[in-house]
């Protein structure tokens, strides 16, 4: 029997892959491939028919299977169908690290979850508060009201953009670009910083596509997302090689943090570094990007 | 008594001058006789040698009770020609006591399953059994021990009179009326003829049969018309379609894809890998697919590969095309993009079973190989590797060249997910071994990488290229822990095939499986 | 539990079992494997485990194995003696009978 160590909500999330929770060769050793996080699917992967099987299934493994170091999260049915309440049950109790909430329009939705969750906890004698919860924001309102949703529970650690639900209500397609999605996405960013949580980006539907794939990753990248969905473990590679700091960053991170931390400890409460003034964002960053760096294995340092 | 490999082989096999394994290269520097056909003058002048059906070519070649024929399977699962003699051998002619010496036996002979199961054949010498055949021959329904020799080791076998083949019956996609014929150029197509030409050497006989009779002389050729004694022309030789078997595939399956990724920076970690580097590699998913990531790293090092060996996918075939493949030595061919390349390049070259991979001649191509990519159904503890059986004890594989490659080359690699289902590849012992663990160097899996301790050389390149290692126990340990320990299989007395290692000597027996009861 | 009506779980893919379970007077079991010879007395038991924690004392179970891990058996076996309560889609015992 696996016990799971306590969720971080601010682990380091560069990739989430999708897998379906019914399929037993897939969820059997998922960890593999190294991605951050797997999303243990409940909800579109498995036909309304099995849900009840998927949800045996996932205890097992949730019970059984030792994934490491790779965080568990299980998407659950949407809060419009009879599932998501056993969903939550079955997740708690097998000890998922988080559950990410389908098609979320607004704060009371993930009130009604941590309710759902809180119970869950009570009932399988789960510690209070270690189920983490997500939002999958799949529609205009949903992004008008990410700050809301975002703030609605200490249990968010973030939300993602849902791209195939959100381009139909848009009356969208997919472009080379991205423009279709820019504004949602910037402003699902904005809510996310804003709130203190983490942002993704939605998966790229065509796995034999790479090109497409790779300017998408680097376009997530350069506006500020923390990570993205994926479906197929060859995408893993790319995401985690274009989110890792460049040696340029790194060297200047250590820098700015050896430097302030010297400063730090001397007792000089306004920090320069190469004669220049810094200040806290600068020093916080530095300190991400080497932390980031160590999890990227790019990072061979002392600090 | 024991092997070097461990393996007790029963002493009633030993005779004859048959050995039990000693490691490898123990037969190095010893002289041997080569045994030699009998063949029929040809010295009248003949317009053709055509016969008008198969059954009229036998008799011209004495056709008998009790005598070994041969055919090549290039045409893989899709080949005619072997059942379609056989049945004439069998239901036409009636003979019995049959020896059958295949380079392969596979779904497209079922039919032989049959003829042993009534005991017409009686004996079998293949380098891979698959499907009913391997069901029969595993149910002890074959009169006499069935030989599994490698590639390499059927030509040694022909060479040292081992093997005497009557008559060989061999499929060429052209044919003249004399009998020079070739795996191209034809209705049906196989490519290269590379398991074929050895036997027109040592075979009494030689009965070429074709769907494309085409104008005399039928030149450059891969099977010579001096070699020839009749040529039959059938409706259709095989279905090319069909040489694409699953395992022949291009993968997109992403646990194959990173275990192929894995071997790639392992060859680009070794010191082999430089300007005129050799290669190979199997035909298995993971194997196959090496190929595209290692031009990956030829082009960041600015490399070319000298030859490619053995069996020839469409891959390696365009890589040649880019230029980064100077020779390609092919034996045969696993698709019809790679079959329809043969010849096109002059680099792109035909070479037979013996200049392939035999240990008993001067010197063959496997000697000079740098790296060989491998798959295998079981690996154990001491790197043996197995590729004839099957969890469950049955024959459903084929050495081919895997045991002379990995003996040949500096690098072997064997590439396999930690388990299949609830089948652990790496175990404390495999069911039967095919190749020996002296010949194996480096093992990928989905979960991690193990080299063998023999090779310090190696371990130190990947410590120093930052490729992470584990001990092959620890592999095996996981593996046991995801799908449980295997209680070991229950066996009869009867020893159902003999796996002969590439020099002659017994590496292991094959007996027959007791059936499973819960009692 | 009582099986009640017929009824099944699991599929016939890779590493995965099909579990039927009928009503019947006594426990009947039935095993098919791929892997019968490696881990047929391991499936067996893991099987008779799991049918003994949830009580299931009287009852025709047909187990197709594909491969399966234990985990995988178990789910499958529970999943379709619930169905066949008509128990399987809320207020499951989770750690309370469905355990390890």
């Amino acid at each position: 029997m696996i016990n799971r160590p306590k969720p971080d909500k601010k682990r380091l999330r560069r990739t989430m892959m999708f897998m379906n929770a019914q399929k037993p060769g897939l969820i059997k050793d998922a960890y593999i491939y190294g991605s951050d996080s797997i999303i243990l699917d409940l909800e579109d992967a498995v036909a309304e028919n099995q849900k009840d099987a998927a949800r045996f299934s996932l205890y097992h493994a949730l019970k059984n299977i030792d994934y490491g170091d790779t965080e568990v999260i299980v998407r659950i049915n949407g809060l419009d169908t009879p599932h998501w309440q056993e969903d939550v049950r079955v997740c708690v109790a097998g000890g998922a690290d988080g559950i990410r909430i389908a098609k979320c329009e607004n704060a009371q939705m993930v009130r009604q979850v941590e309710e759902a969750v809180l119970a869950a906890e009570r009932e399988f004698g789960v510690e209070e508060g270690r189920t983490l919860l997500m939002a999958a924001l799949e529609s205009p309102m949903g992004i008008m009201n990410a700050y809301k949703i975002v703030t609605a529970s200490d249990r968010m650690l973030g939300c993602a953009i849902s791209g195939g639900d959100f381009r139909k209500s848009m009356h969208v397609q997919i472009q080379r670009d991205g423009v279709e999605m820019m504004v949602a996405r910037g402003q699902m960013l904005l809510a996310a910083r804003a709130a203190g949580v983490q942002c993704f980006d939605t998966m790229f539907p065509n796995i034999d596509d790479m090109e497409g794939f790779k300017a998408e990753v680097i376009q997530n990248h350069k506006m500020g997302f923390d990570g993205k969905s994926i479906v197929n473990p060859k995408q893993i590679a790319f995401v985690h090689e274009t989110f890792a700091p460049t040696e340029k960053e790194i060297a200047y991170a250590e820098k700015l943090v050896r430097g302030c931390q010297a400063q730090a400890d001397a007792g000089i409460g306004v920090y320069t570094v190469d004669g220049k003034m810094v200040d806290i964002p600068f020093f916080e960053d530095a300190k991400r990007i080497i932390a980031l760096a160590k999890a990227c294995g790019v990072y061979h340092g002392d600090l | 008594m024991r092997n070097a490999v461990g393996r007790e082989i029963p002493d009633y096999l030993l005779t004859n001058g048959r050995e039990v394994y000693q490691g490898k290269n123990y037969k190095d520097g010893q002289y041997i006789k080569k045994a030699s056909p009998t063949v029929r003058r040809g010295e009248k002048p003949v317009e053709d040698k055509l016969c008008q059906t198969i059954r009229e070519a036998c008799e011209k070649c004495g056709a008998h009770d009790g005598m070994t024929f041969s055919f090549h399977t290039e045409f893989r699962d899709g080949d005619y020609v072997a059942s379609m003699v056989c049945k004439v051998l069998v239901e036409e002619m009636g003979l019995k006591d049959l020896h059958v010496a295949a380079t392969s036996l596979g779904s497209a002979q079922d039919i032989f399953a049959d003829y042993m199961e009534q005991g017409i054949i009686v004996e079998a010498q293949t380098s891979g059994v698959r499907g009913r055949i391997g069901e029969v021959i595993s149910a002890g329904k074959l009169k006499n021990p069935a030989i599994i020799r490698s590639h390499g080791g059927r030509p040694r076998a022909v060479e040292a009179g081992e093997v005497h083949i009557d008559i060989a019956f061999l499929a060429a996609a052209t044919s003249d009326c004399c009998g020079n014929a070739k795996g191209t150029g034809g209705k049906n197509n196989c490519g290269s003829m590379g398991f074929a030409n050895h036997d027109s050497h040592y075979a009494d006989h030689t009965v070429i049969i074709t769907d494309t009779l085409v104008p005399f002389p039928n030149l450059p050729s891969s099977i010579s018309c001096i070699d020839v004694d009749a040529v039959c022309v059938v409706e259709a030789i095989g279905d090319p379609k069909k040489i694409a078997t699953k395992e022949a595939r291009m993968t997109d399956n992403p646990r194959e894809l990173m275990m192929a990724e894995n071997v790639a920076k392992v060859i680009a970690a070794t010191p082999y890998f430089k300007d005129g580097f050799s290669f190979q590699t199997g035909v298995g998913g993971p194997s196959l697919a090496v190929n595209r990531f290692l031009e990956e790293h030829m082009r960041k090092q600015n490399i070319k590969m000298s030859f490619a060996l053995g069996g020839t996918s469409s891959a390696i075939c365009a890589l040649q095309d880019k230029g980064l493949v100077d020779y390609i030595l092919d034996t045969q061919d696993f698709d019809q993009g790679a079959a329809a390349h043969l010849f096109t390049n002059p680099h792109h070259v035909e070479i037979d079973l013996s200049e392939y991979a035999n240990a008993a001649n001067k010197g063959a191509y496997v000697n000079k190989l740098d790296y060989v990519v491998l798959s295998a159904l079981e690996v154990d503890t001491k790197f043996n590797v197995n590729v004839i059986t099957g969890s469950d004890g049955v024959l459903r594989g084929a050495p081919g060249g895997h045991p002379d490659t990995a003996a040949g080359s500096k690098c072997c690699i064997i590439v396999t997910p930690l388990t299949r289902g609830r089948m652990a590849t790496v175990c404390k012992d495999v069911v039967t071994v095919t190749t020996p663990g002296d010949c194996v160097d480096v093992l990928v899996t989905d979960y991690g990488i193990a080299v063998n301790p023999a090779r310090q050389d190696i371990i130190e390149c990947l410590d120093q290229a930052g490729i992470k290692h584990v001990a092959i126990e620890s592999l095996q340990e996981k593996a046991y822990s995801l799908v449980g320990e295997p209680e070991p299989l229950q066996w009869e007395d009867q020893v159902v095939a003999i796996v002969e290692a590439r020099d002659g000597t017994i590496l292991d027996v094959v007996k027959k499986v007791k059936p499973f009861s819960f009692e | 539990m009582l099986i009640e009506k017929s009824a099944m779980a699991g599929t016939l893919e890779s590493s995965d079992a099909q579990v039927t379970v009928e009503p019947a007077e006594g426990l009947e079991l039935n095993i098919q494997s791929s892997v019968l010879n490696q881990y047929g007395h391991q499936i067996k038991a893991t099987i008779l485990e799991t049918l003994n924690r949830l009580e299931v004392t009287a009852g025709k179970v047909t187990v197709i194995d594909k491969g399966a891990l234990d985990c995988t058996l178990k789910a499958r076996v529970e999943c379709a003696v619930f169905r066949s309560c008509g128990k399987s889609e809320s207020n499951i015992p989770w750690g309370g009978v469905i355990n390890d």
